[in-house]
């Protein structure tokens, strides 16, 4: 439809800052999608979000309450373990700072979990520090359901299989539990800096 | 996104079970359904390609090539049996 920007957006992206791109990786003007299944159509009065497992008292947001709260507009690069990277996506979304105010917890570890049975485990740590976000819009509108919408965490450090689509829920734990892909042999921990993609990387 | 059948995997399948796997029937571990692999529904746009069940979408079996290895776990499937061939 917009074959014209498409073209253009592409030409700046293949003179794209080098510094900002990871070893192994190219980048793309488009948004691949990249899925393991089908894609959920969650209703919005069906959807609630979960901090649950190692804390003092789980907490729910239905929609409305997510909506409700605090929300940031950012600016940032993202890069997947099939080798594109997107520069210069536009989000918004709740920082997970905001989702864990006040929240009392011993865990290090977090499974991410999300509709259709998808997880994904990261450090707590890499969670917080205004590193991450549950994120419900991207270029100024609602998040396409084929991009992870409702509403998908937005991890863009690691690896964007860390950046679960659908997400509806965060476990905190004591240990650290591969999530799904980890399971199969991509790394645990996912920074593309270091091109982290498999065990042993 | 829509997904393939388990053609798309007959390659994989071949090179690691050496023997064409798409005529083989898969028990879904999850509701039980019987099917050809040809008629898994598969995902390859992710980092490895993921079969699941036609009916109960559960997750049949993940395939991954890391290193120019390639991996398959069965993990959904309660059985997996080749179709006795013909003659000797």
């Amino acid at each position: 439809m917009t074959p014209i920007s498409r073209g253009f957006r592409g030409r700046r992206d293949a003179s794209a800052d080098p510094s900002r791109v990871p070893p192994g990786q190219y980048v793309t003007g488009d948004f691949p999608v990249l899925s393991a299944g089908p894609t959920p159509h969650t209703q919005l009065a069906d959807w609630s979000f979960a901090i649950q497992g190692e804390v003092d008292e789980p907490r729910t947001w239905t929609w409305d309450e997510f909506r409700a709260l605090p929300s940031e507009n950012l600016t940032t690069d993202i890069h997947c373990v099939t080798k594109w990277s997107k520069l210069d996506t536009v989000w918004t979304g709740a920082s997970v700072d905001t989702l864990l105010d006040g929240v009392d917890t011993s865990a290090e570890y977090v499974t991410a979990w999300s509709d259709g049975g998808y997880t994904t485990n990261l450090p707590l740590e890499d969670l917080t520090g205004g590193r991450a976000w549950v994120a419900f819009a991207y270029d100024d509108e609602p998040l396409d359901p084929e991009h992870g919408g409702p509403a998908r965490l937005l991890v863009p450090h690691l690896y964007f299989w860390k950046s679960a689509k659908w997400v509806r829920g965060l476990e905190l734990k004591l240990e650290d539990e591969p999530g799904f892909w980890e399971t199969y042999g991509y790394h645990n921990y996912g920074d593309p800096w270091r091109e982290q993609r498999y065990w042993g990387d | 996104m829509n997904a393939l059948d388990g053609n798309a995997i007959a390659g994989s399948l071949l090179d690691v079970f050496g023997a064409e796997m798409t005529t083989a029937t898969g028990v879904c571990g999850s509701c039980g359904t019987s099917a050809p692999v040809a008629e898994f529904e598969v995902y390859l746009r992710a980092p490895g390609a993921v079969a699941r069940c036609r009916s109960c979408r559960s997750v049949l079996m993940v395939l991954v090539t890391i290193r120019g290895l390639t991996c398959v776990d069965l993990r959904g499937l309660a059985a997996l049996g080749l179709a006795p061939t013909s003659g000797g």
